[in-house]
């Protein structure tokens, strides 16, 4: 017997005030493009509405895109209020221009991947889809 | 013998032949398409003299953390021998948000300089003769409040504003195409900005109101045929709705000026500049009429192309600069920013800045490149390639006068979806190898040593949170309310806007405050959202 498997779910999306949209829907494109169901948040979210967006969608995995140097403060956000709401299970990556030593931070405190510039977007769609196991 | 590939084509698309030839220049006549420099069309250039008269204004975009720091920036890099400043403004600036406003949280000071009040303003330009440099402000949603900033602080040290120099992005098509920062519908935000426009053309002649931007456009993915048009069809926009206004074309065309990329491509870049002038000056001639030939003139800034910067082996930046940089020497620009080598890592550190500088200062001093005008014109490769950019632009100007212009273009999401499909087609040209970026997909190595990069501490928010606090105890209520007022009355006739604005700020509201106050009459944006 065959279970069908489900498509991914996931939320993309910009938190900020950041309007660099390129990357993050070459990104949602990518992974739709790959089967996923994408949910695309449009531009500048806050983190609250980020998280309550993920939690009422019930996503597997959240991608913030940010290019403005506000990384530290709204991955952290984020992370926070996916926690207060019992959301925690709900896998937070992200990419734009993010310092080597930023990035460590992140990771520390629950960021699962970041994407830098010049990552290839089979890169993405394979972290993405290796979620799932 | 066999050649490298099948087909080649330019960055943007466009066949490349083997050869050129006089084969494809059939009908392209030299005194009509080309003529002297300083002549219509001017396509060899806007001066007969070009950069044997003087050279481009090296001018370096630079803002971060508070005022002071951004003063200390600026003050490094005129020491260094810049010419001309132009200030980087932070994301809540950018939205028309106070530092202290909650949706700021996390991004004072981060990718640019908060200003939230005159007083911010007047610390960014302390020591700094505001009539003996030119200054340029990229700042385009709230960019009549960060202007009315900019001229009270003249006011303060008694300078005329006639003898104020500079240049005000103050351009919300392409932020509604590209950018993405905006506060108003488009209808209210073109009008204040022909009310900026109608404002210099009597009182600051010296300033250009408004920066007509491909920057952007091309940054978030365009070809160069797109950027050309959409910038143009932008910049023709404006022009129809000041004349709408009742402003005679001549009164303020020559104030304006326009703002583009400069890419990897090279000839096709050279080409860009070139056909860019030609059909501004022709458009502008056909539609317009103006008896003022500096109506005519595409002048223009020039910034070399962040997007085409690597994190990974960040130094071959400079090499990619120096060739950009040269194109946009060779295609003739008036104005040029060089990028820093690590900007895809973070903003510029002091020795990145200055090394960008010097990248222009050599190519100026040292390569005599700039003692002839125009050195690639007759090329049979190049002036292909300019017609071809030119009859490209003119192909989407058709679309959008059929579409009924650039502002329904962009509710239904027409110049949006075009720039995001063409930067897919180029990811999967880099992903298939077709496009080699070297250090991306060719020559990669496991991990580049690290390069020392600039940080913003958190001390900056706190700092302007405090400083806001205290103005806003210090200054008198009623006076910045009743300013208020005469903003909202003002905004809702059709009054300029700009005394008001200057009134406001010195009254001691922020900016923040002003901008809600122009939204309760104005009105908020939603973007159609393209993917």
């Amino acid at each position: 017997m065959t279970v069908a498997t489900k498509p991914i779910r996931v939320l993309i999306g910009k938190v900020g005030l950041d309007g660099h949209d390129r990357g993050v829907k070459l990104v949602a494109r990518a992974l739709r493009d790959a089967g996923m169901e994408v949910i695309y948040t449009g531009l500048h979210q806050t983190p609250e509405q980020v998280a309550a967006t993920a939690v009422q969608e019930d996503v597997q995995a959240v991608g913030l895109s940010l290019l403005s140097g506000a990384h530290k403060h709204l991955f952290r956000r984020v992370l926070e209020l996916l926690k207060d709401q019992g959301a925690e299970d709900i896998v937070v990556f992200g990419g734009g221009i993010i310092p080597d030593e930023d990035q460590a931070e992140l990771k520390a405190v629950g960021v699962k991947a970041l994407f830098t510039p010049g990552t290839a977007m089979s890169e993405i769609v394979g972290f993405v889809r290796g979620l799932r196991s | 013998m066999q050649e490298r590939r099948p087909q080649f084509s330019s960055l943007s698309g466009l066949n490349i032949e083997r050869l050129y030839t006089a084969e494809h220049l059939k009908g392209w006549a030299p005194e009509t398409d080309l003529g002297a420099p300083g002549e219509f069309p001017y396509t060899r250039g806007l001066y007969p003299t070009m950069y044997r008269g003087r050279f481009w204004t090296m001018r370096q975009f630079a803002g971060f953390g508070s005022a002071d720091d951004t003063n200390r920036r600026f003050t490094y890099l005129l020491q260094h021998g810049q010419t001309g400043l132009s200030v980087a403004f932070d994301m809540p600036t950018l939205m028309g948000l106070d530092s202290d406003d909650p949706r700021a949280r996390g991004e004072v000071g981060y990718c640019g300089v908060a200003i939230s009040s005159l007083a911010d303003m007047e610390r960014l330009f302390d020591g700094i003769a505001l009539d003996q440099i030119t200054t340029s402000m990229t700042i385009n949603g709230p960019a009549a409040v960060l202007f009315a900033m900019y001229l009270a602080v003249a006011e303060r040290r008694g300078i005329p504003f006639a003898h104020l120099g500079g240049t005000l992005q103050n351009d919300i098509l392409k932020e509604y195409i590209a950018q993405k920062e905006w506060l108003f519908p488009p209808e209210p935000h073109i009008r204040l900005i022909v009310d900026v426009i109608s404002y210099c053309a009597t009182q600051v002649p010296k300033w250009h109101p408004i920066s007509i931007s491909g920057y952007h456009i091309r940054e978030a993915g365009s070809t160069a045929v797109q950027e050309l048009a959409f910038t143009l069809y932008d910049g023709l926009t404006y022009v129809e709705a000041a004349v709408k206004a009742g402003l005679a074309v001549d009164d303020f065309a020559p104030q304006l000026s326009l703002f583009f990329n400069v890419h990897n491509d090279f000839f096709e870049e050279i080409a860009k500049f070139r056909a860019a002038r030609r059909l501004w000056a022709r458009e502008m001639r056909r539609r317009y009429h103006p008896n003022n030939p500096q109506s005519l003139l595409l002048r223009c800034h020039a910034q070399t192309a962040g997007s085409s910067l690597t994190a990974q082996q960040p130094m071959n930046n400079v090499v990619r600069t120096t060739l950009q940089a040269l194109a946009a020497v060779l295609g003739g620009t008036q104005s040029l920013h060089t990028n820093s080598m690590d900007e895809t890592l973070a903003l510029p550190s002091e020795e990145a800045v200055k090394l960008a500088l010097r990248t222009q200062q050599v190519m100026a001093h040292e390569s005599e490149i700039p003692d002839t005008v125009d050195p690639l014109g007759g090329s049979y490769y190049v002036e292909a390639l300019t017609n071809r950019l030119e009859e490209g632009a003119r192909d989407y100007f058709r679309r959008l006068d059929e579409m009924g212009g650039m502002v329904t273009a962009i509710e239904r999401g027409f110049p949006q979806r075009e720039i995001l499909d063409a930067s897919q087609r180029y990811q999967r040209e880099v992903e298939k190898k077709e496009r080699i970026i070297v250090g991306i997909n060719e020559y990669t190595e496991p991990d580049s040593s690290p390069i020392p990069i600039l940080k913003i501490g958190p001390n900056v928010e706190q700092e302007q949170i405090a400083r806001l606090s205290d103005l806003r105890k210090s200054r008198d209520p009623f006076k910045m309310a009743g300013a208020l007022e005469e903003l909202q009355e003002a905004a809702s006739c059709s009054d300029n806007l700009m005394p008001s604005l200057i009134e406001a700020v010195k009254a001691k509201a922020t900016l923040g405050e002003i901008c809600a106050a122009l939204k309760e009459v104005f009105g908020t944006y939603r973007e159609p959202v393209v993917l």
